[in-house]
């Protein structure tokens, strides 16, 4: 079992298609997050020394690992800006958002 | 299997008959002889279930929602201070559609503290979208609790079995408990709508914008509009198996009565006796029983009703402000369908008898004015 | 890349909460809810009562989460889970997890008498608190948890909470449960390890984890870890676990315990305090932190 992918936000049209009970149908990937960002992280891999801290840190799961390397998911990074602050060799620069 | 038992343990056989599966029920006079059977059925292995001895009936209601939508068919019983004190947690199991059954033993409220029967309790929690069902006898309390897992399991709202204090809670009455084996046939295992489990990770009754709630609570009211039809057609299975038809109004004599005693819980076989003794007189007087007060049974009332000139409500409970709640609804019912005079009696509070006098004073004062001459007409008020 | 080098992690890579969710930034309640699900897993089943995590995993009809929850009324966490715990096992279930996940005020105050309650009984659950030391959902008012010289909405800075902090733990403590432990957000290995102990223990469990909140404490959210490490260092939130109510354990020493300074000056709510009153603070942390010192078995 894995979180549920689906990106859709669920509106119902009708009460007939909704559930008798208020449960869940979908997740909140839809959130885009990363909109609420002022300043935004970036990682400068090569002084990068893969210790995981910004990952382990990161309160949005926003910090993921591909390929052994820490990567910023800016579609729900909210610019926290921990992972900066608590990065060991201080890799990571919290820069202005631009958009 | 014919047995001499009281209302009380009437309710704790039709639990242990339906097979619940979690009980948690805090003590309170006059419910605890419910809980201590079930104590005792659960210890001896008469019934297969989880007994959790709470700490407060909050807790109570909170524990039976908890065990209710993770699958499990659930039962608790209180009374009056108790019944109040799960107020939140009615609104909670209603409008999370969990198909809990409870036991309450209509008691007045404090204060001043009292022990013994009235109605306020129970009215009190109308709007919490629970069933309610009022019993007049202990064989009926057995009944209504299977049929009200019965009702409730289909429909996913809950439902509450309802008898008044001593006069039925602490009363001795041959009751025929059924076979398992037929109740089994009657009510199967519980299939829950849904449940809390990793297999499918749901959260359930979380934060609800204005843009879906009141969709919610349509979806409420128009399950609870069903249950007249449902009520019916599950109290003619019951007929079928049991012997036993099981009601949502029970008229007595009322097709040609010109003065309709309406009551409800055990008040219904008293008025009966002055019924039977007015109709030897010669006074066409009948008596209109409502057991299901949630949802009220507004077709039947209108049915029976109809070419009533007179009707007579009795109320053991009062609205401060209003009237007695059943005249109320009954005259809501009958707006607009016919001319008929509802005189709003009140009676009996706090325990304070209701006899056959009662009755007698009430078709007295129906039989000498057309229309009622004040609002509430009080019954053996010391003024 | 350049290097061939593997990441270190030093919590299991699974996540049970997801992006999207309606968190503060820098929320210390979902770095604490993030570091338990890893360690308890996917088959545990969350009652929330009303707090920030009841509108953090977004509402009808969606959820952030991967583990099935119910979402209970606010006093209601422990007796919920209580009723969970049974209706699972009589449905055949002894496996599944299952946790009340609460805040301060639905333990501290509100629900403290259900958890009593579920304690007393010993009941299968585990129940987690996570401590934001106010009701930061209603809008940031004092809960029986808010420490002593703080500013909320309802402790303004003319009149601060002039109350100490209640001790939850003591009170849990005294219940005799199986197992009790205090964490900290910013020491995740260690709440990761106290949440998979309570995982494997049956009977009540409970959980205090400090979590900072950015937006009530007036802290800024990349300090989150910071302050949850400086708590702990400076004796304000000592980390250690209770089994069967009186075996004491403290899981991060402290070497040299620091002055409390430093920690009150990131947060907002502790801005109005003039030296006197830091320092009648500080006296109260020392004779707190001296009591539950002589408590512990490995010193």
């Amino acid at each position: 079992m894995s979180i549920k992918k689906d990106k859709k936000k669920i509106v119902f049209e009708s009460e007939k298609d909704m559930p008798t009970m208020p449960m869940s149908l979908g997740s909140m990937l839809w959130n885009k997050t990363g909109s609420w960002r002022n300043i935004r992280p970036e990682i400068k891999l090569e002084d990068c020394i893969q210790c995981g801290i910004c990952w382990k840190f990161c309160p949005d799961m926003s910090v993921e690992i591909e390929n052994e390397w820490p990567v910023i998911n800016y579609d729900y990074c909210k610019g926290c800006g921990i992972c900066a602050e608590e990065c060991p060799v201080k890799c990571i620069a919290m820069v202005e958002e631009r958009r | 299997m014919k047995k001499v038992i009281m209302g009380n343990h009437a309710l704790s056989y039709g639990a242990m008959l339906a097979r619940t599966q979690v009980i948690a029920a805090y003590p309170i006079t006059p419910q605890t002889q419910v809980v201590e059977l079930l104590s005792e059925m659960c210890a001896d292995g008469t019934l297969n279930a989880k007994f959790i001895k709470v700490e407060s009936e909050h807790s109570a209601m909170a524990a039976c929602i908890g065990a209710s939508i993770a699958g499990a068919r659930t039962f608790t019983a209180t009374s009056s201070q108790g019944l109040a004190l799960m107020h939140e947690m009615l609104h909670w199991a209603a409008g999370g559609r969990l198909p809990i059954v409870m036991g309450n033993i209509n008691r007045a409220m404090a204060p001043g503290w009292t022990i013994w029967t009235d109605q306020n309790d129970s009215l009190s929690q109308r709007d919490t979208g629970w069933l309610q069902f009022y019993c007049s006898s202990n064989q009926e309390v057995l009944d209504t609790v299977l049929q009200a897992y019965k009702i409730s399991e289909t429909i996913s709202i809950p439902s509450m079995v309802v008898l008044d204090a001593f006069a039925l809670s602490h009363t001795y009455e041959v009751v025929d408990i059924p076979d398992q084996a037929l109740v089994d046939e009657y009510l199967p295992k519980f299939k829950p709508y849904a449940t809390v489990t990793p297999d499918d990770p749901r959260a359930f009754d979380g934060l609800t914008g204005p843009e879906h709630y009141m969709e919610l609570r349509y979806k409420l009211q128009k399950d609870m509009e069903k249950v007249p039809a449902l009520f019916e057609e599950t109290g003619r299975q019951y007929e079928k198996i049991f012997g036993r038809r099981l009601s949502a109004v029970e008229p007595y004599l009322c097709d040609d009565a010109e003065i309709v005693l309406v009551t409800s819980g055990t008040a219904g076989y008293t008025a009966r006796v002055a019924v039977e003794e007015m109709r030897k007189k010669g006074l066409k007087v009948g008596n209109l029983r409502i057991k299901m007060f949630r949802p009220f049974p507004f077709e039947d009332c209108r049915r029976i009703l109809a070419k009533t000139p007179k009707i007579a409500v009795l109320d053991r409970n009062i609205s401060y402000g209003h009237h007695g709640i059943f005249s109320q609804e009954l005259k809501s019912a009958l707006y607009g369908t016919g001319n008929q005079a509802v005189f709003a009696f009140i009676a009996g509070l706090g325990g304070r008898d209701i006899t056959a006098d009662s009755f007698r004073e009430m078709i007295e004062t129906v039989s000498r004015t057309d229309r009622p001459t004040e609002d509430i007409l009080w019954i053996g008020v010391k003024r | 890349m350049k290097k061939e080098k593997k990441m270190t992690l030093t919590l299991p890579i699974e996540e049970h909460i997801g992006a999207g969710n309606l968190a503060c930034q820098g929320c210390g309640a979902n770095l604490a809810l993030r570091y338990v699900l890893k360690a308890l897993g996917q088959r545990t089943i969350l009652c929330i009562p009303a707090c920030c995590w009841a509108v953090i995993d977004g509402g009808f009809p969606h959820s952030c989460a991967d583990v099935p929850i119910y979402h209970c009324a606010f006093e209601t966490a422990a007796s919920t889970a209580t009723g969970v715990k049974a209706g699972l096992d009589m449905i055949g279930d002894k496996e599944t997890t299952v946790m009340a996940w609460a805040g301060d005020g639905g333990t501290f105050d509100i629900g403290l008498q259900a958890l009593s309650g579920a304690a007393e009984r010993n009941d299968d659950i585990i129940y987690a608190c996570y401590d934001n030391e106010a009701y930061m959902n209603t809008g940031i008012q004092r809960s029986s948890a808010t420490p002593s010289g703080a500013w909320t909405t309802t402790t303004p800075v003319k009149f601060p909470k002039d109350q100490p902090k209640k001790d939850i733990d003591a009170i849990m403590a005294a219940h005799n449960i199986p197992y009790l432990a205090t964490a900290s957000t910013s020491y995740p290995e260690d709440l990761f390890k106290k949440a998979k102990k309570a995982k494997e223990i049956r009977g009540t469990k409970f959980l205090h984890i400090y979590a900072p909140c950015p937006t009530g404490w007036k802290s800024r959210p990349e300090d989150t870890v910071k302050l949850g490490r400086m708590v702990v260092q400076n004796g304000i939130f000592p980390l250690y676990e209770v089994e069967g109510g009186e075996k004491y354990t403290q899981t991060i020493k402290v070497k040299d315990k620091k002055p409390i300074d430093d920690y009150l000056k990131l947060q907002g709510r502790f801005r109005h305090l003039k030296p006197e009153g830091i320092a009648m603070l500080q006296d109260e942390v020392d004779r707190r932190y001296a009591r539950l010192l002589k408590k512990f078995e490995n010193k």
